[in-house]
């Protein structure tokens, strides 16, 4: 049984406009202690996969279907109240925008020691100093120090960091940060990845890591599911993404974005994400793939499997290795 | 004869000073004695983190803020030397392209409006030839014309961000300064706009002086780089140089932070240490000192730009 | 949650009149307020009754046939009156705001975008008339100007300039840092231009909802200085003066005479609550787009 299984996950938004149907059918698998990826670009669900993962979908949006099994119990199916006891405690968020989530005129060390109460029996003094030992754990320099500071003197990447520190702070099975390096500076932003990756390392946690970054998830991650327009395009090991990308729309991600390593031309992906308010029926890469068949358009591919962890959801690379077996 | 540099920018230096009460103040030295040189045609890149001063560094340039000392010679023309109107009418060569490009446009005004108000301000056009004008001008950047007449909070950011770019080249200026045009930009639309941006200056023969902390998508842009730090270029050359040869070893350690999408590639990170001073920091001698892995006594005094290869300056007593 | 919110959309064109149109008691206020703006525009033409037909027959009638509001001491019918009055007591308060908004918003845009030595006087300067309760500032110049439609106007206007002075400065102030201000001065506007033409009409919205709520304060100003005789001079009709002449009468039990006069300031005041808050629904959560 895998640490988290996501199951057959739909999610619609009711908006003046009509229903965007955010998340079309994403199924994903998370074991114990690796880093998973889930990249995307804006529209493309992962952000709103990721809050589903904490039963955090209110209305307007509503889970159609699906189930977000955690350790075996399916938390969208779970009271409010028991969903409490997992929310932050055994799956904890690390936010995009550190700065405004954190409370602004509450210390950061303070804010820390309140969630360890909220979690746990234990005195003030004692979550004082857990809240320390945290903020130590997470690579803060003079934490005894900042901890009495307020987020508008600390830097975004500590603010990230005391971000990190509340998420670890009830020792979580799982991880979820949400675009944890959007809006920081380069080398802060390698800073704050080094520290997940040790996260994981030390404590066995899981992470889940939603980024639109790829060069992001090639530094850090195991595994990588790539979305589009709220389906799953591709999940693969990390090395058979980027070596062998079988998806279309991973393969036209890859050759659009700008490297440093070597001097390839851009191309860029071909046509617009999709309407989420009344998508096309289908695969929602239809009108951008280059390998598009009338089927495309008609039915929703699979995701299926074409190599050891790697599967994609694409009739032609279904149909290539077909033939090709 | 060798052709002048179309900008140059000579010990340029930007302070905020800090009122406090009773003795001497202190400040911001957000810009610290900067010299660089563009020319026609060509892109310059300006990499560095937050709070090195490139986006103050910018605005000095188009003087949408004053610098505190230094030179702008815009095609020979010193800008700082401009009155009122000798300055509006250099709006006309010099343009800007904003980083949100949400907010850079005037929510109440149409597409077409904004684009037109350039040529209403600084050319002599009637009403429809200024049309005609801006619409060609929509076209040149993609933006289909039935979208001429929405506001900007019914275009997407892509689209958006053509409006910008649309709006800065309408005049057939010679020099933009682009702020972060691509950072709040989606993985799919950054690379278009990156293309527009280098369709668009070969044709119209547009010099861009690129501010960014992308390293990436400006090694693409860019002829040559220079980097900057806490208020001073530390390292400027070829881009090609800059970033397979880095010297300075802040510009190493930055460069060796860009994530690459390449799992097997797991560079050697050269790793400076503790986070940048407050910007109000007074720094005697090298700037990176503090955190420089191969700071020595040496590096308390002042350090200069030199060349340490062709065309390669670096301002490092190790490089 | 970040990632989550829908887009907003700024109030530009009239999208916001849809709104208002769906809000029964806001169109209610509006159609009040129509109404009695027409009925006081013909007034002369459609009242049976001029204000100042006395009639001593028919003093202190009740109400009645043909007198709905009843009679003075003098005859004069009640309802005629009070829709004649109406056209001071919608005139004055509209125009005193309008002329307040106008030099208020035009200091305040000044003073907001120079900054500097010019803001700091306007500011002191406004510190020092908000320093009088509006009502005793009112008070104060009426008897030193004296009474008169236009002495009124200027009093009331004066006590309301400084309210939307701060709130355009205020609406300058945050306008001035966002970057299509600072891309309205690289394209090479001058700054008259950048004032009217980029900032102005996107500060104007919050003055907008305040003037429409001050509309009714300002009626209100009006008919206090008149029921304390500072005002609108009798034999001239106005509501407040009306409720006056109405409040010693009291005491012999023509009720009418007090209640009807005050019945139309509350229910004009009332009005322009109801439109401002309606406005303030529609531009608020409009302006300042996604949470």
């Amino acid at each position: 049984m895998s640490l988290l299984e996501i199951e057959d996950l739909v999610i619609h938004f009711h908006t003046e406009d009509g229903t965007v149907q955010a998340v079309d059918g994403v199924s994903l698998n998370v074991e114990a202690g690796e880093i998973v990826g889930l990249v995307g670009e804006s529209g493309s669900g992962k952000s709103v996969t990721g809050v589903a993962i904490l039963g955090l979908i209110r209305p307007p949006g509503h889970v159609v279907r699906g189930a977000v099994r955690f350790e075996g119990h399916d938390i969208l199916r779970m009271p409010e109240a028991e969903q409490r006891t997992y929310r932050g405690r055994r799956i904890a968020l690390v936010p995009q925008s550190p700065r405004t989530s954190l409370n602004p005129v509450i210390p950061v060390g303070q804010q820390i020691a309140r969630l360890i109460r909220l979690h746990e029996r234990a005195s003030r003094a004692a979550a004082a100093r857990r809240a320390i030992a945290l903020m130590e754990q997470v690579g803060i320099p003079d934490a005894g120090g900042k901890a009495r500071q307020y987020p508008h003197q600390l830097s975004g990447g500590t603010c990230q960091r005391i971000m990190v520190a509340m998420a670890l702070s009830s020792a979580p099975r799982l991880l979820i940060a949400d675009e944890p390096t959007t809006g920081l500076d380069v080398s802060i932003a390698a800073r704050i990845l080094d520290l997940l990756r040790d996260v994981c390392v030390q404590t066995g946690s899981a992470i889940i890591l939603i980024t639109h970054d790829l060069g992001v998830v090639a530094e850090t991650c195991d595994r990588v599911a790539v979305m589009h327009a709220g389906q799953l395009a591709e999940v693969a090991p990390v090395r058979s993404l980027f070596r062998h990308p079988a998806h279309p729309y991973t393969r036209a991600l890859v050759a659009a974005i700008p490297r440093i390593d070597a001097d390839v031309a851009l191309t860029p992906i071909p046509g617009a994400v999709p309407p989420l308010l009344h998508p096309p029926p289908g695969c929602r890469y239809a009108d951008r793939c280059d390998l598009v068949s009338a089927r495309c358009r008609q039915s929703r591919p699979e995701l299926l499997a074409i190599g050891p962890g790697h599967a994609a959801a694409c009739f032609a690379v279904a149909h290539a290795r077909a033939s090709a077996a | 004869m060798p052709v002048p540099a179309l900008l140059e920018v000579e010990d340029l230096a930007k302070h905020f000073p800090l009122k406090r009460f009773g003795g001497a103040g202190g400040g911001v030295r957000a810009v610290d004695g900067v010299s660089l040189t563009i020319d026609a045609g060509e892109t310059l890149g300006l990499i560095g983190e937050s709070g090195c001063g490139k986006s103050t560094l910018g605005r000095c340039i188009l003087r949408v803020i004053e610098p505190s000392r230094g030179a702008i010679r815009l095609a020979g023309v010193d800008l700082c030397a401009l009155d009122r109107s000798g300055l509006r009418a250099m709006r006309k060569q010099v343009q800007m392209v904003f980083q949100d490009s949400a907010a850079a446009l005037n929510p109440r005004m149409t597409v077409r409006r904004m684009v037109e108000e350039p040529l209403l301000l600084h050319e002599e056009l009637g009403r429809a030839e200024r049309r005609e004008r801006a619409e060609a001008v929509l076209e040149h950047v993609g933006l289909g014309l039935e979208l001429a007449d929405r506001y900007p909070h019914e275009l997407s950011g892509g689209q958006r961000q053509r409006a910008n770019i649309a709006r800065a080249i309408v005049t057939q200026p010679r020099l933009v300064v682009l702020d972060e045009p691509t950072s709040a930009l989606d993985v799919s639309l950054r690379s278009r706009v990156i293309l527009l941006l280098e369709r668009l200056r070969a044709e119209l023969d547009l010099a861009y002086l690129f501010i960014s902390h992308d390293i990436a998508t400006v090694k693409y842009l860019a002829g040559r780089i220079a980097v900057m730090y806490l208020g001073v270029i530390v390292e400027h050359g070829d881009a090609a140089q800059v970033i397979g040869d880095p010297r300075h070893p802040y510009t190493r350690a930055l460069i060796s932070a860009v994530p690459v999408p390449d799992p097997d590639r797991r560079r050697s990170r050269f790793v400076l240490r503790g986070e940048p001073p407050g910007a109000s920091a007074v720094v005697q001698g090298c700037r990176l000192r503090g955190r420089c892995p191969l700071a020595a006594p040496i590096c308390a005094q002042p350090v200069a730009l030199r060349e340490v290869a062709p065309r390669h300056f670096v301002a490092c007593h190790f490089a | 949650m970040a990632g989550l919110a829908l887009p907003g959309h700024p109030w530009t064109g009239w999208p916001g009149m849809r709104r208002l149109r769906r809000n029964p008691v806001s169109l209610a206020a509006v159609g009040t307020l129509a109404a009695l703006v027409l009925i006081a525009a013909l007034a002369p033409w459609i009242m049976p009754f001029g204000p100042d037909d006395t009639d001593p027959t028919a003093a202190l009638f009740g109400p009645c046939w043909p007198h709905w509001f009843g009679t003075d001491v003098y005859g004069r019918d009640q309802f005629s009156r009070i829709i004649y009055a109406a056209r001071v007591d919608l005139a004055v308060p509209l125009a005193a705001t309008s002329a307040a908004l106008a030099v208020g918003s035009f200091i305040g845009m000044i003073s907001g975008y120079r900054g500097g030595w010019l803001d700091m006087l306007v500011m002191r300067a406004v510190d020092a008339v908000l320093a009088f309760p509006a009502l005793v500032l009112a008070m104060g110049l009426a008897a030193a100007l004296g009474s008169g439609t236009g002495n009124l106007i200027l009093v009331i206007a004066i006590t309301q300039v400084p309210t939307y002075l701060r709130l355009m400065r205020g609406e300058v102030l945050r306008a001035r840092e966002m970057e299509y201000a600072e891309a309205a001065l690289t394209v090479g506007n001058p700054t008259r231009r950048i004032l009217f033409v980029h900032l102005l009409p996107n500060c104007i919205p919050p003055l907008i909802v305040q003037a429409t709520l001050a509309t009714g304060f300002a009626l209100l100003t009006m008919a206090t200085l008149s029921f304390l005789g500072l005002g609108i001079q009798p034999p001239a009709s106005e509501w407040g003066e009306m409720t006056a002449e109405g409040a010693s009468q009291m005491v012999t039990g023509e009720w009418w005479l007090f209640l009807f006069p005050g019945l139309a300031i509350m229910l004009a005041v009332l009005s322009f609550n109801l439109i401002g808050d309606a406005l303030r629904d529609i531009l608020d959560p409009r302006m300042r787009g996604v949470r």
